[in-house]
């Protein structure tokens, strides 16, 4: 899950002005190479299906399902898992609403299964994803891509395939906006309100 | 949205909307899994406090709970303290004392549910489910839901409920949620088991099945409950289902793809004929699986967070 920037407010410093660290070329281009990272390390794209994480997960694996798509010029299965209800913070905040959950047709079972997100932090939001996956079948194998890896781990989870690492302090806040929902896409990297969260 | 949920006029148009949507995400989470559990309630205890028989609310409730990875304690009426004279009171502090975090109750007496909520005998969340003639929130949340998933959103939808308006928690609850939804509701029933002061709900009455039938996108048909009745009411079952029972005749009369719902239980023969019930535009079997989607999203919005629901 990204981080939430704080509106740059009149009274607000320099200092916190968001920065674009990619712009909507670069996103292209890192989902490009992306996309073909995962064909090679598939051996083409049999048996693959591609589940993004909500919110922003979702686009960016129906982008990566297009760009696979082109390449082999088959479709790729292409839905939604919703970690809410797996989430190890629901007892810190008021109950959450649901995303939309959407496991395509073929299921999961035996499929290599890559998860995809914009921002990989903690490791909990995958953690999550990881058990939540477990109740819907049993893949051959799990991969994990994210457009940004910018560190901090809490748990022992890596990412398979990497838009663009980005090494960033916990005070630092990083927001991905893509067009689908933002109206535009760019990665900012800024300076978060209180913990990074 | 509250920390209870003891009436449908407690949801206004985002809350209950919450609530549906987040019920058709249990239905997609759940539905044709091989694991129909999720871990969302883990270590939370949700005890089922029924001082009136019930075995489909009760057993939504605890399939709903179960669902949600939470225990389940059951208290009924019979067979326990509660027949033996304890109070509202001390059963509330017995529970409290055993650190339940959510309690569902059905009481015979109304408001029985405000009381357990209000009086600061417990901090767990309260679930109204069904208080003597007064409310029973989950299943009009349950109607809305069987309705909204056949006709799309409820604006400007016609929904007749017919029969004992009067003992009816289901309908008092419904004209509220539905209303709240968009809906038009209207209510039919002989003037004798229609409420004093239904002049003030918001929706339209009628002592005439047939010309509310005509135009109708679905009909809810009422149970005559025997039970709650000290007086004579009407005077014969027989000319009770003539005058207000769904035959083939007045299915007939309702458009064609009008849907017909059951709060249950059912008296096939008395407000609803055999053929009807069973008809695929009767949707009775499908609110009682929707039933258990709707509870585990009122549980998991009331119980899975602290403090207000966002």
């Amino acid at each position: 899950m990204s981080a939430s920037v704080s509106d740059p407010g009149p009274a607000t410093r320099e200092l916190s002005q968001p920065r674009a660290v990619l712009d909507a070329d670069d996103i292209v281009r890192a989902l490009t190479r992306i996309a073909h990272e995962i064909i090679e390390r598939n051996r083409g794209s049999t048996d693959l299906v591609v589940l993004g994480i909500p919110s922003r997960g979702v686009p960016l694996a129906r982008r990566l399902a297009a760009h696979i798509t082109d390449v082999e010029g088959t479709d790729v299965p292409v839905g939604a898992l919703d970690v809410t209800m797996y989430r190890d913070d629901l007892r810190l905040g008021p109950a959450r609403a649901l995303e939309h959950t959407d496991i395509p047709a073929g299921g999961v079972d035996g499929k290599v299964v890559v998860l995809v997100d914009d921002v990989l932090f903690s490791g909990r939001t995958i953690r999550a994803a990881l058990t939540a996956l477990d109740d819907v079948g049993r893949p051959q194998a799990v991969r994990l891509a994210v457009l940004v890896d910018r560190g901090h781990r809490e748990l022992p989870i890596r990412a398979d395939h990497v838009g663009k690492n980005l090494p960033t302090s916990l005070r630092e806040s990083v927001k991905v906006l893509l067009e689908e929902v933002d109206g535009s896409d760019a990665v900012l990297l800024g300076t978060a309100k209180e913990d990074g969260r | 949205m509250n920390r209870h949920l003891l009436s449908a006029a407690d949801l206004d148009r985002a809350d209950a909307t919450r609530v549906l949507d987040t019920a058709a995400e249990m239905a997609r989470l759940t539905e044709g899994r091989a694991v129909k559990k999720l871990p969302t309630l883990r270590g939370r205890t949700v005890v089922n406090l029924f001082f009136e028989d019930s075995t489909r609310t009760r057993t939504s409730f605890e399939l709903a709970a179960k669902r949600l990875s939470a225990d389940v304690v059951n208290f009924s009426a019979k067979g326990s303290s509660l027949s033996k004279g304890e109070s509202l009171k001390d059963t509330a502090l017995t529970l409290a004392a055993m650190g339940a975090d959510g309690v569902v109750v059905r009481h015979s007496a109304s408001g029985a549910p405000h009381r357990l909520a209000h009086s600061g005998w417990i901090r767990a969340s309260v679930v109204n489910a069904g208080d003597g003639t007064h409310e029973h929130p989950t299943q009009a949340l349950l109607d809305a839901y069987t309705l909204r998933r056949h006709l799309g959103e409820l604006d400007g939808r016609r929904i007749a409920i017919v029969g004992d308006v009067l003992h009816s928690r289901v309908a008092r609850s419904n004209v509220l949620l539905l209303t709240t939804l968009g809906a038009e509701v209207t209510l039919v029933g002989p003037p004798t088991l229609l409420p004093v002061g239904v002049e003030h709900w918001r929706c339209q009455t009628s002592y005439e099945l047939d010309p509310v039938l005509a135009k109708s996108d679905a009909v809810m048909m009422l149970r005559v409950q025997r039970e709650r009745m000290s007086a004579a009411y009407f005077p014969s079952a027989r000319e009770y289902s003539r005058r207000y029972g769904l035959d083939a005749r007045r299915f007939g009369i309702l458009p064609e793809d009008a849907l017909v719902l059951h709060p249950g239980p059912m008296i096939r023969g008395m407000e609803i004929t055999a053929d009807v019930a069973d008809s695929e535009r009767s949707l009775i079997v499908e609110q009682v699986t929707n039933g258990v989607y709707v509870r585990m999203a009122v549980l998991y919005l009331l119980l899975a967070g602290e403090g207000d629901v966002r």
